[in-house]
């Protein structure tokens, strides 16, 4: 092995135990702060592996049915879980993006949906 | 066991009950039958609206504008591709040189064409009769603006940003009025609607057309109404008076 190479492999082994001993991975671990305590709709387990499922079940029926409980949906997401200093659950540091950022999950309801919480502009009464 | 005098007087006097008017145009009866979040729309109404061009004052937008606020359609400064999901349209007859004008928004016909032709199932008519895009589904076609014979739908063409938490609506989707169906939904009326009634104008009425004791069905029954392009046979649920 010529020399420079042999001198470059054995810095780029070092540099990389470096960074394993200071804890850093390639991808930024996510920010899963919760600001507002209390429980979430599900276990925890649930939501983890099930959300997704929850937010697509609960999207046709409000669209189609018009059926607008307040359990499983987006808004209700975004109500408990958007960060206290940016107001959005997206954002580096923004629940939702942060995990779907690591997780490597394209994250396209907030193209459309508001990512932050706003109050329900109730209409007058028929 | 029951006394057949007792339960006659008293299902007499539940109708009357039912019937009763505790404010003028408010009937307990209408707030009993009122949705709540987790009852599915019914077939059972029909949403629709009459709009009295001859009320429809001239120079007004007040219609326009709180539909642009309600529903967060911002104005970009070109208006050849902004979201328009109601306009006034003026109207003159050559021959007699009388003019009028009336706003004009999805008509949420019973028999919808954007919904024959649309190739996903995006567009599609609730139970309660009104025309929507689901917009996960839609693929931008707009197949269905050219089916439109009202020209009532718009299609977006850049990215938004703060959209209204009720209003989801993004690029790439062809939309239209709602009805106001997240308002409604609530037992709300629509944002249109409510501005014409708190511009003093009150050319615009919201109701059930299926209900007879609706105030919407009562107008219609008093009033000459018609269906704009009623050739066409569309049933529109929305109606014109006055053009």
């Amino acid at each position: 092995m010529p020399r420079p190479l042999a001198a470059f492999a054995v810095l780029a082994v070092l540099a990389a135990s470096v960074a394993w001993a200071a804890g850093a991975s390639r991808v930024a671990k996510p920010v899963v702060a919760v600001e507002r305590p209390g429980s979430c709709v599900e276990a925890t387990d649930v939501m983890r592996r099930d959300h997704m499922r929850f937010l697509t079940h609960q999207r046709d029926r409000t669209v189609h049915e018009g059926i607008r409980t307040k359990r499983h949906s987006l808004a209700g997401c975004v109500e408990c879980h958007a960060a206290a200093k940016t107001g959005s659950v997206l954002g580096p540091e923004g629940f939702c993006q942060s995990c779907h950022a690591y997780a490597g999950v394209r994250l396209d309801c907030f193209e459309c949906h508001a990512a932050r919480p706003g109050g329900a502009s109730a209409g007058s009464a028929r | 066991m029951s006394d057949p005098g007792r339960r006659a007087f008293l299902g007499t006097a539940a109708a009357a009950l039912a019937g009763a008017a505790i404010a003028p145009g408010i009937r307990l009866v209408e707030l009993a039958a009122a949705r709540s979040p987790e009852e599915a729309a019914s077939a059972k109404v029909r949403w629709g609206l009459l709009v009295d061009a001859n009320r429809c004052a001239s120079g007004c937008t007040a219609c326009v504008t709180a539909c642009r606020t309600e529903n967060g359609l911002a104005d970009t400064g070109r208006p050849r591709t902004d979201a328009q999901w109601i306009r006034i349209v003026d109207l003159r007859d050559p021959r007699t040189g009388r003019e009028a004008r009336a706003p004009v928004m999805c008509q949420h016909c019973a028999h919808p064409p954007c919904v024959d032709v649309c190739p996903t199932g995006a567009s599609f008519k609730r139970a309660d009769g009104i025309v929507l895009v689901d917009r996960h589904t839609c693929i931008g076609c707009r197949y269905c603006m050219m089916a439109c014979p009202y020209k009532a739908r718009s299609f977006v063409h850049e990215n938004l940003a703060d959209q209204k938490p009720d209003v989801p609506r993004g690029k790439g989707c062809v939309e239209s009025c709602t009805l106001c169906v997240h308002r409604v939904d609530r037992g709300g009326t629509p944002a249109c609607v409510e501005a014409c009634a708190a511009a003093g104008h009150g050319a615009m009425l919201f109701g059930d057309l299926n209900d007879p004791e609706s105030a919407i069905a009562k107008r219609l029954r008093e009033l000459p109404a018609r269906a704009l392009r009623a050739d066409l046979a569309l049933d529109p649920g929305v109606r014109y008076a006055g053009v």
